[in-house]
């Protein structure tokens, strides 16, 4: 599905930030191998059967003064999905999902939301839109109750505002005024407001970006909420725990263009091994010896460690545990992750996702 | 439950946005009455002041002592020649009396003061010695409510008051929003636009049934000013300037993105009629040419239509050309900030 002709390389560069998940359940993976997947991929739906994709993009073209921000970009997001844009920043997610929102204008290309033009249909798409912004802020002083009141008067249907609040979980906050709510009781009246008038697509930008981790999961479960309901869902994240925790579908964005695209398991099974096994030993082993370990398709010699991707864990250790001990020294350190789509972005680009 | 209506919603949201905010409150209520009491004590009701009139020992002038100091609009000072000519070199007098043979006013004919303490002086001095007045005349120096400075100020205080609120007010809110990607998520939901900018105008609709009435009841109560004109007429003019002042402040803020630009653009339109339209002092001061242009200013408009309710009591037939500009404005405003708003 796609190469990566670079791979010693980019596994070498990654920075040791990267690692760093925000989501503790990622850290966790890497010596227990839970996946943050696993949690909610449990409540999949599929929705029925549309004529029209929710979002359809052919040959999608932005340019801002000099920079080029999206270039000939296709995009097809199914009815029922979550769909996840991942990508580092200024990759050209924001730019893309604002052109969908219908609050920039392209440049060129076919945009279609549920089947409508913003040319012609601009007024009927918004009324189904849920839209939650990147960075938008509600007045400081007025309250939960009063701002899903706000949004809920712009639509001629939805759900009510005490259902709304309840939807969110920000009962206890009705009458809290914005700016005494914390990053992520904001986040999710942002979602209440975007859910306001029912809407049949849910556009999420960087929804978590910033957020602790309990406010993610809080904010991971509304969306899983709303997609049991049958709804559709396209978000941006550079987070890659995110994009897989909640996308059926990821579209990997860099630079402005489209460089991979699949389910999470399809991305990271083209890498050829499902683990990364990183170690350190007192001795020196020698790699042509680590790349005959069962299973092992990648060896990458760094500086203190020793990383190798692996199919099968439990035949790979052995293996390397032997191997350590017939070079005649012992283990200094052992980890291992389940390969992420970072592991992914990496062997595509040379660059880790969270590049800043 | 019945359905939310998006102007009412969108009119409430600003309101509370305002009413919880406390330093504006004080800004919108507080200042302007900080400014009346100010200028209500600056020009207060003085008690008449005597006219210092310096009397040379030894000079012709003592002969008219008695008579002048048998007026009641003089202080007289007696002085040696030496303290006499400090005194007047100083304004300790206004006016020094002196003179050999003959009696001399010395003054400085520059300073309105010297001028008039010389006048008063020889009006006893002629009395006094029993002068004829070919013409008889009589005084009539009682001070009328309606006509003092400060109930002439009272309806520009007013009127600077429903500008700068109005256009600081609006021209704030929206440029906020704006930076805040308020308006971009507002643009994203079916919300009409035209509701989002009526509401910010009548949303001050309410503010100034609550900044007004303040200012209006404290210059009665403290000062005794007035509206002599009827009530219902003043209150329709206010409304519609505070409409008007809105509408130019939609316009101000209808592309700026900073807080500073706004502000730049804010100063640039009011300043000039803070200085010409006759808040402060009557803008016929300046000269003939350029009043055509000074009444087309929207708060020249809105003070003579004040003035011609507050002070004046006219009909509405004589002052409906300025409701007219007024409206005018308005109307413009509203118009082109439609057109030119720049919503993200």
């Amino acid at each position: 599905m796609f190469t990566w002709p670079q791979w010693l390389a980019t596994f070498d560069s990654r920075p040791k930030a990267t690692c760093v998940s925000h989501d503790p359940a990622h850290l966790l993976s890497k010596v227990v191998h839970c996946a943050p997947v696993s949690l909610t991929h449990a409540i999949r739906h599929t929705s029925v059967a549309d004529p029209s994709p929710a979002v359809r993009v052919r040959g999608l073209h932005k340019r801002f003064g000099d920079t080029v921000a999206v270039k000939s970009l296709d995009l097809e997001v199914r009815r029922g999905e979550c769909f996840g844009l991942l990508g580092p920043n200024g990759a050209g997610k924001t730019t893309t999902i604002e052109i969908l929102e219908g609050l920039t204008p392209r440049d060129s290309g076919e945009v279609e939301v549920l089947g409508m033009r913003w040319e012609t249909d601009g007024d009927r798409i918004r009324a189904r839109l849920g839209v939650q912004l990147q960075e938008s802020e509600f007045p400081d002083r007025a309250t939960v109750q009063e701002i899903v009141r706000l949004f809920r008067s712009f639509y001629p249907t939805g759900s009510t505002v005490e259902e709304l609040i309840g939807f969110v979980q920000l009962e206890e906050k009705r009458g809290t005024q914005v700016r005494n709510l914390s990053g992520g009781q904001r986040q999710r009246l942002s979602v209440a407001c975007a859910l306001a008038g029912s809407p049949d697509l849910l556009f999420l930008d960087e929804p978590t970006t910033g957020l602790d981790p309990q406010s993610r999961r809080q904010l991971w479960e509304v969306c899983e909420a709303f997609r049991a309901k049958g709804g559709t869902i396209l978000l941006t994240t550079h987070f890659m725990d995110e994009a897989q925790a909640l996308s059926d579908r990821i579209a990997i964005l860099d630079h402005g263009e489209v460089i991979a695209q699949g389910t999470p398991l399809e991305l990271i099974r083209g890498l050829g091994g499902e683990h990364v096994v990183e170690f350190a030993a007192t001795a020196p082993v020698d790699e042509a010896r680590l790349r005959a370990i069962p299973g092992a398709s990648q060896v990458v010699q760094r500086a203190e460690t020793t990383l190798i991707t692996v199919e099968d864990l439990a035949r790979a250790i052995p293996a390397l545990l032997d191997e350590v001990e017939a070079a005649g020294g012992q283990l200094a350190t052992l980890n291992t992750h389940q390969a992420t789509l970072e592991d992914v972005f990496l062997a595509l680009t040379g660059r880790a996702l969270r590049d800043e | 439950m019945s359905e939310p209506s998006p102007l009412r919603e969108l009119v409430l949201t600003r309101i509370r946005a305002f009413l919880r905010e406390p330093e504006a409150l004080f800004w919108t209520f507080v200042f302007p009455i900080l400014m009346a009491v100010g200028l209500g004590v600056a020009f207060r009701e003085k008690p008449v002041e005597r006219a210092v009139v310096g009397v040379e020992r030894g000079s012709a002038a003592e002969r008219h002592l008695a008579a002048l100091r048998a007026s009641r609009e003089l202080k007289v000072v007696v002085l040696g020649d030496t303290a006499a000519a400090r005194a007047l070199r100083k304004g300790d007098v206004a006016v020094l009396l002196t003179g050999r043979d003959r009696l001399v006013y010395r003054f400085d004919p520059a300073r309105d003061e010297s001028r008039v303490a010389r006048l008063l002086a020889d009006q006893a001095v002629q009395a006094g010695a029993g002068g004829a007045r070919p013409v008889a005349t009589a005084d009539d120096g009682e001070r009328r409510p309606g006509g003092r400075y400060i109930d002439w100020v009272i309806p520009g205080l007013i009127g600077l008051n429903l500008m700068s609120t109005g256009m600081w007010g609006v021209g704030f809110g929206i440029v906020q929003a704006r930076n805040k990607k308020q308006l971009k998520r507002l643009v994203s939901t079916p919300m009409r636009k035209r509701d989002y900018l009526t509401a910010m105008i009548l949303a001050r609709l309410v503010f100034i049934v609550l900044e007004v009435p303040p200012i209006v009841i404290f210059s009665w109560l403290a000062f005794g000013v007035r509206i002599r004109g009827s009530i219902p007429a003043f209150a329709a003019v206010a409304l519609l300037s505070a409409m008007t002042f809105s509408g130019l402040g939609l316009l101000a803020a209808s592309r700026a993105r900073t807080i500073e630009g706004v502000s730049g653009i804010l100063n640039v339109v009011m300043l000039p009629m803070f200085v010409l339209s006759g808040v402060f002092f009557s803008s016929s001061r300046y000269p003939a040419v350029v009043q055509p242009f000074i009444n087309a200013l929207p708060l020249t408009a809105v003070n003579n239509a004040l003035r011609a309710v507050y002070n004046d009591a006219l009909p509405f037939s004589a002052y409906w050309p300025a409701v007219a500009i007024v409206a005018a404005w308005m109307v413009l405003s509203f118009v082109a900030a439609l057109k030119l708003f720049r919503w993200q």
